[in-house]
C-alpha cells in the first residue's frame, strides 16, 4: 500500500501552513470481513528533526488529509511527513516551504 | 520551530460563494473543499494519461480533446463538443474512450470493462477525467453550441431531462424539476437553470467524501437511471453525452472550479 502522497507547506505570517494528503484505506474492521487496516503513526520533521509524533487510529477518515500549522520556519526548510501503518507498512513525501 | 497546533484545517479559505444562496449545505460544501484529497487522483490520473497500452502500446498523450492533440488546458472546460473525426458530438469521458480505441488500439469492450471504480480501485476512466479536469480549472466553462450537431444533441438533451419513463414513470425532472427540495442532506438543483446548473456542473468530477469514490458525470447518469429504476444507458452514448450537454450549456460561463468534492 504506497499510494501516492502530497503535500504544500507556505510560509503565512510568520507561520508555515503544511497541508499533506495520504492515500490509504483506513479501515475500521467493522465491516467484520476485513481486518481493521490503518495508520498508527505520523511523523513530521523539520529538516530531519522530528517535530510532530502522532498517534491516530480507525477514526480518521479514508484517504486522510491533515493540516497544521508550524510556528516560524523559513524558505527552503525542508519538511518531511511519513505515516506507519498497523500492517507495517509505511510511506513519506517531503517539500520545501515556499 | 514547534508545532502549535495539529488538527483538522480550519482556516478560513479565499472562495467565493459556491451555492447561489447561503446555506448550511454551502458551507459544509465549502468546508469540504478545503480538505480533498482528489490531487491524489490526479497523481495517479497523469500516470493513466501517460500510460503505454492497447495493442499499439501507445499512450494517450496525443489525445485531441478538443485544442489540439495532447493540449490539456481549458480542454475539460470546451466540452462536451462536436469533434468532425468521430462526426458525433462528445463529452471528455466518450473522447477518452474514442481515443483508447482509435490512438490506442482498445476494444470498446476492454476500454469500458470498468468505467465506474469503487473506494480500493479508481476506475481508469475517473482518474483520466481528474487529470484533464485540473488542466481547466478556473476557466469559464464554454462548451459548443454552434454546431448544428451540437444544437440538436442539447435539444435532445432536454427532451430526455424531461421524458417520463420506467416502472416510477421518472424523469430528471421529477426530482431536479423543483426549487427547494432535497433528498436528505442534498439539495436537488433545477439543472436547466443556470444558477444551479452552474455551481453544479463546474464542480465535476468530484470525490464523494460518504463513499471514498472519485466519481465523473458519465457515472452521475448511470447512477440516475438506475434511482428512477430505467434500464441502464449505455456509457458514452448519444443520450447520455445529450444530457450533459444540455446541462453543461445551462452551467455555460461559469468558472470550472472542479475536479472538487461532494457529499
Amino acid at each position: 500500500m504506497a499510494g501516492p502522497m502530497k503535500m504544500r507547506a507556505t510560509l503565512a505570517g510568520g507561520n508555515t501552513d503544511v497541508r499533506v494528503l495520504m492515500s490509504h484505506p483506513m479501515d475500521t474492521g467493522q465491516g467484520g470481513k476485513t481486518p481493521p487496516y490503518f495508520i498508527q503513526n505520523v511523523t513530521v520533521k523539520v529538516n530531519g528533526r522530528t517535530v510532530i509524533e502522532g498517534q491516530i487510529s480507525q477514526a480518521i477518515s479514508r484517504n486522510p488529509v491533515f493540516s497544521f500549522r508550524l510556528k516560524g520556519g523559513s524558505k527552503g526548510d525542508r519538511i518531511e511527513v511519513s505515516w506507519l501503518d498497523n500492517k507495517g507498512d509505511s510511506n513519506k513525501t517531503d517539500a520545501v516551504i515556499a | 520551530m514547534r508545532a502549535i497546533a495539529c488538527s483538522a484545517l480550519l482556516a478560513l479559505a479565499v472562495t467565493p460563494a459556491l451555492a447561489q444562496k447561503q446555506s448550511p449545505f454551502a458551507e459544509y460544501q465549502r468546508m469540504a473543499n478545503e480538505n480533498s484529497p482528489i490531487e491524489l487522483f490526479e497523481i495517479l490520473g497523469e500516470e493513466a494519461w501517460k500510460k503505454r497500452q492497447g495493442t499499439k502500446n501507445v499512450s494517450l498523450e496525443q489525445c485531441d480533446l478538443g485544442q489540439g492533440p495532447g493540449v490539456l488546458k481549458g480542454a475539460y472546460a470546451g466540452l462536451p463538443r462536436y469533434f468532425a473525426d468521430a462526426d458525433r458530438v462528445m463529452d471528455l469521458e466518450t473522447r477518452l474512450l474514442h481515443c483508447m480505441m482509435t490512438l490506442q488500439g482498445r476494444s470498446r469492450e476492454e476500454a469500458t470493462k470498468r468505467v465506474f471504480g469503487n473506494a480500493d480501485n479508481p476506475s481508469e476512466m475517473a482518474l483520466l477525467s481528474a487529470y484533464i479536469a485540473r488542466a481547466s480549472n478556473g476557466m469559464p466553462m464554454r462548451p459548443g453550441s454552434g454546431h448544428p450537431k451540437e444544437r440538436a444533441t442539447i435539444e435532445l438533451g432536454q427532451k430526455l431531462y424531461f421524458h417520463r419513463a420506467g416502472p416510477w414513470d421518472f424523469s430528471c425532472a421529477s426530482c431536479h424539476g423543483e426549487e427547494d427540495k432535497r433528498i436528505r442532506m442534498s439539495e436537488l438543483p433545477v439543472l436547466y437553470k443556470p444558477e444551479h446548473a452552474r455551481p453544479m456542473l463546474s464542480t465535476w468530477p468530484s470525490y464523494r467524501v460518504s463513499t471514498s469514490v472519485l466519481v465523473t458525470l458519465q457515472w452521475r447518469m448511470n447512477d440516475c437511471y438506475r434511482q428512477m429504476r430505467m434500464p441502464e444507458p449505455v456509457y458514452g452514448s448519444e443520450a447520455t453525452v445529450a444530457l450533459i450537454s444540455f446541462m453543461t450549456k445551462a452551467a455555460e460561463g461559469a468558472t470550472y472550479r472542479g475536479p472538487a468534492i461532494k457529499r
